[in-house]
């Protein structure tokens, strides 16, 4: 995100809407141009090797400049399947733009803004990109329409198979749908994500929760290969005194509910505390200040340096107007009369030798309680996982981590290959969109090789 | 503060910088704006019998988001009588009697129309006349311009006859549509012209809509060629000055033009032996104030060298400029990539493995930092690195001990075998 570009930084308390459209503004065709033609068009880019799905980024930003726009958004969306997402949400800073040559020159090239600015086109024009292969007569079934999944039933689909995705919520896309802050990524380039998965001929169940709604045996049964990409599950408890308060937000539905109108009035004015300091508490705060809150905090038991965020993140919360307490920890919800929360009572803290993680360990400093004035807190340290799912798959996990293959992309179970958040953890993966599209792909590629290949590869003995 | 001023085959002006024949000098509004401006002195657009011009005129070649590489027009001399273009000539003149005023003139290829025109253009005071045999387009289908500009006998007979009523200097003004360009500047001064200048535009089509299939420009859906000028044409105007300054038999001043878009442009035009810069693209893409930096900037320049007055750049690289028989070819350079400088974009390693000589390996260091480096052995000092290379300094053509000087010429005598003369 480049915060320079974006030119009113002012929150309405009228028209909180308004707070919700996209932030950053996108290219104009002339500064698409432009900045199209400063690309070197490098050998063996970097670009390249630093994106997780390897879009062949010096093509799809020569293909700006030549003013061949469809050709644009092809290269993008043939690497990544999520990638007008990807454009939006990617930490371009970490990745690609990071890896940009003229970081050492001048200015490193608009990497994610370009391709936001190829695959819009695309979305205006109501492109086709790509067909469905010819069937080959083996089906697959995906547990999660989110990043993962859609990236692996795309694949899947132009490879000839039979895709039927089973998706809990009303409409797929996972985290680009539900759980991205719609001033980063707007729901409908989610929504158009999936629909060019549907219109390769891949069945969406929605509403369709996997061991609730339909039964874990009859998708085992049903398709000759399963792909779990679940994703991960709620914000776990923090373990502390009146958390059942009235009041006490999970970050991860609280940013949901912003992304479906109406928005909440009730934050208005509001003095709202949130827990944590990654990337989903940073989005969390930054969402209660365009709810109309009148103080948003976050409170973090370590310091800046450990805190999880990506540095923009950081930055545009900065930038928000957002308050952070670092060495805080929160030890008891006070609730009013009607068991509403009323404040928040927190102990310093100091820190100790490193722990497992490497960052050193907080402790509470003796005597040093107290206690600040709330409306509204929202928890965000982390997301529990779907173990309920996985054990009933079956699969060996840790912690609800599901352990994989890493090079035929299996679980414990050969029929049943995983990807995204359900495989993310234990050093194994990242959390990033990008890499769960990339998980997708891959999986779609190693069941293509145990299902098609392997199987002609036999035949031809 | 250097001496700009200029002594051009008896033209004086205040500086080097002239606007060329062409619509920024169409009025006498617009020269004196561009006096006021610093332009030292203006070539009036082409006077003659009054034509017709056509509406959709110009034409510009873009080219990587950079507007205006080339510009393209089928504009033709000027449209307005000539009664009113000496009135205004005189004005100017009158307004700025240090600036050069040159009037461009074109006229049927006949003695007395010759004679008439340069007589009633004298008696307004302009300080020279520059006889335009060079327009490609419109003029040359009457006979006139580049028709006549590509005839040596033609070019002659008409100089002479301009010089035959002219009291001021005459320059005449050459078309680059021609194979050798020093036979019609040879024609030139055999006719008696004082100097010559060139280029004038090139033959060209802009271009074609690729979505309504018309030609660029075009006139009611139909086109026809134009004249090419602006910083796409200053290699080959440059050669073409080149050619002529370093041909003995073409012994008078030239005035050159031709993509002169900034001093350094200008300053290498002068080495090449212009005594004199003729500018129009430029000025039309930006307007006259870009003669401010044009001026400021030579003047650094010659401050920097420590050269006193303009005089002291003219000519000076002609001498350098020959041909390929008397090049060096025990001559080498390899090129040699600085790593502190080079930001790894494999340009270089790209362009010379697919295109040229395969001699840039792409390598990794022992704490694992990827860098180029050139097999020097294998690199002929073709330059396409250097070129294609996007960072000043990342990569330089290193002179190599090679052995005695021998040209191709020395060689063929020497292993006694004819010389081809192509």
């Amino acid at each position: 995100m480049h915060l320079n570009r974006v030119k009113d930084k002012k929150i309405s308390l009228k028209d909180l809407r308004k707070n919700f459209s996209e932030f950053e503004p996108a290219l104009t065709p002339k500064e698409a141009v432009e900045e199209s033609n400063r690309c070197l068009y490098c050998y063996d880019a970097p670009c390249i090797k630093a994106c997780p799905t390897g879009i062949n980024i010096p093509s799809f930003i020569k293909k700006i400049a030549s003013g061949n726009l469809k050709g644009s958004a092809k290269v993008i969306m043939e690497a990544n399947p999520v990638g007008a997402s990807c454009a939006r949400v990617c930490p371009t800073e970490e990745l690609c733009e990071g890896a940009c040559v003229l970081n050492n020159a001048s200015l490193p090239i608009m990497i994610g803004n370009l391709q936001r600015h190829a695959t819009n086109w695309a979305i205006q024009n109501s492109e086709q990109l790509f067909q469905a292969g010819e069937a080959n007569g083996k089906s697959v079934g995906i547990i999660g329409g989110g990043p993962a999944g859609l990236s692996a039933a795309r694949e899947l689909a132009r490879l000839g198979y039979e895709v039927t995705i089973f998706e809990a919520k009303e409409k797929a896309g996972g985290l680009d749908t539900h759980g991205i802050v719609s001033f980063r990524l707007p729901q409908e380039i989610s929504l158009w994500e999936v629909e060019q998965v549907e219109k390769l001929g891949v069945k969406i169940h929605t509403n369709t929760k996997v061991g609730r709604d339909i039964p874990v045996e009859e998708v085992m049964n049903n398709f000759d290969a399963v792909v779990l990409a679940a994703g991960m599950s709620k914000v776990p408890m923090l373990g502390i005194e009146g958390e059942e308060a009235e009041g006490v937000f999970d970050a991860i539905d609280f940013v949901e509910n912003t992304k479906t109108p109406p928005l909440d009035q009730q934050f208005i004015g509001k003095k709202i505390v949130v827990i944590g300091a990654g990337n989903t508490a940073i989005d969390a705060a930054t969402c209660s200040v365009r709810l109309g809150a009148g103080d948003v905090k976050m409170i973090y038991r370590r310091t800046e340096s450990e805190m999880t965020a990506y540095e923009f993140e950081y930055e545009f919360a900065k930038q928000d107007g957002v308050e952070f307490r670092w060495l805080t920890q929160p030890i008891k919800i006070i609730k009013d009369k009607a068991g509403h929360v009323k404040a928040l009572e927190c102990v310093r803290m100091e820190l100790g030798e490193p722990d497992d993680s490497g960052r050193r360990r907080p402790t509470p400093v003796a005597g040093s309680e107290f206690s600040m004035e709330v409306d509204a807190v929202i928890k965000a340290i982390g997301q529990t996982r779907y173990v309920n799912l996985i054990e009933e798959l079956g699969l060996e996990h840790n912690r609800g981590v599901v352990k994989i293959d890493m090079n035929t992309h299996q679980t414990s179970n050969p029929k049943v290959y995983a990807a995204g958040d359900v495989i993310f953890g234990d050093g194994q993966g990242d959390a990033m969109v990008v890499t769960a599209a990339q998980q997708g792909k891959l999986t779609a590629y190693a069941i293509h090789k145990q299902l098609i290949t392997d199987e002609a590869t036999l035949e031809s003995v | 503060m250097a001496d700009l001023r200029v002594n051009f085959a008896g033209i004086k002006a205040p500086n080097p910088f002239w606007l060329a024949s062409a619509p920024p000098t169409n009025s006498g509004y617009q020269v004196q704006r561009a006096f006021e401006a610093g332009w030292g002195g203006a070539v009036w657009k082409t006077l003659g019998e009054p034509i017709l011009n056509v509406s959709s005129r110009f034409a510009g070649t873009h080219f990587n988001g950079q507007r205006v590489v080339g510009f393209n027009n089928i504009e033709l001399i000027t449209d307005r009588p000539l009664e009113v273009n000496l009135q205004e000539i005189y004005e100017t003149k009158k307004k700025f009697p240090n600036h050069a005023v040159i009037a461009s003139l074109m006229v049927e290829p006949k003695q007395e129309k010759w004679h008439e025109i340069v007589k009633k253009v004298q008696d307004v005071g302009v300080d020279g006349f520059e006889l335009n045999f060079g327009c490609p387009h419109g003029m040359a289908e009457r006979g006139m311009g580049s028709a006549s500009g590509q005839v040596p006998e033609l070019v002659e007979k008409q100089t002479y006859w301009a010089k035959e009523a002219a009291k001021v200097p005459v320059i005449v003004k050459l078309t680059p549509n021609i194979t050798d360009i020093t036979a019609t500047a040879y024609a030139a001064v055999q006719g008696g012209a004082d100097a010559v200048s060139m280029i004038n535009t090139i033959n060209s089509l802009a271009g074609v809509d690729i979505d309504t299939w018309k030609t660029i420009p075009n006139v009611a859906g139909k086109g026809a060629h134009g004249g090419y000028c602006g910083p796409a044409v200053k290699p080959i105007a440059l050669n073409m000055v080149a050619e002529c300054a370093r041909n003995p038999e073409i012994n008078v001043p030239i005035s050159g033009m031709g993509g002169v878009s900034t001093w350094k442009d200008a300053v290498e035009f002068m080495l090449m032996g212009a005594g004199s810069i003729q500018v129009c693209t430029a000025a039309m893409h930006h307007g006259f104030s870009i003669v401010e930096d044009m001026v400021d900037g030579l003047n650094n320049y010659l401050d920097d060298k420590g050269i006193e007055s303009v005089a002291g750049l003219i000519g000076q690289s002609v001498e350098k400029y020959s041909d390929w028989g008397h090049l060096d070819l025990n001559y080498k350079v390899v090129a040699r990539i600085n790593n502190d400088v080079c930001i790894n974009c494999n340009k270089c390693h790209i362009a010379c493995e697919d295109t040229s000589h395969q001699c840039i390996d792409m390598l990794t260091s022992e704490n694992g930092n990827a860098y180029l480096e050139v097999r020097e052995e294998d690199c002929v000092g073709c330059n396409l690195c250097s070129i294609v290379c996007p960072v000043d300094g990342a990569i330089s053509m290193v002179e190599i001990p090679n052995g005695e000087p021998m040209t191709w010429n020395q060689r063929q005598e020497a292993i006694k075998l004819p010389i081809c003369n192509s």
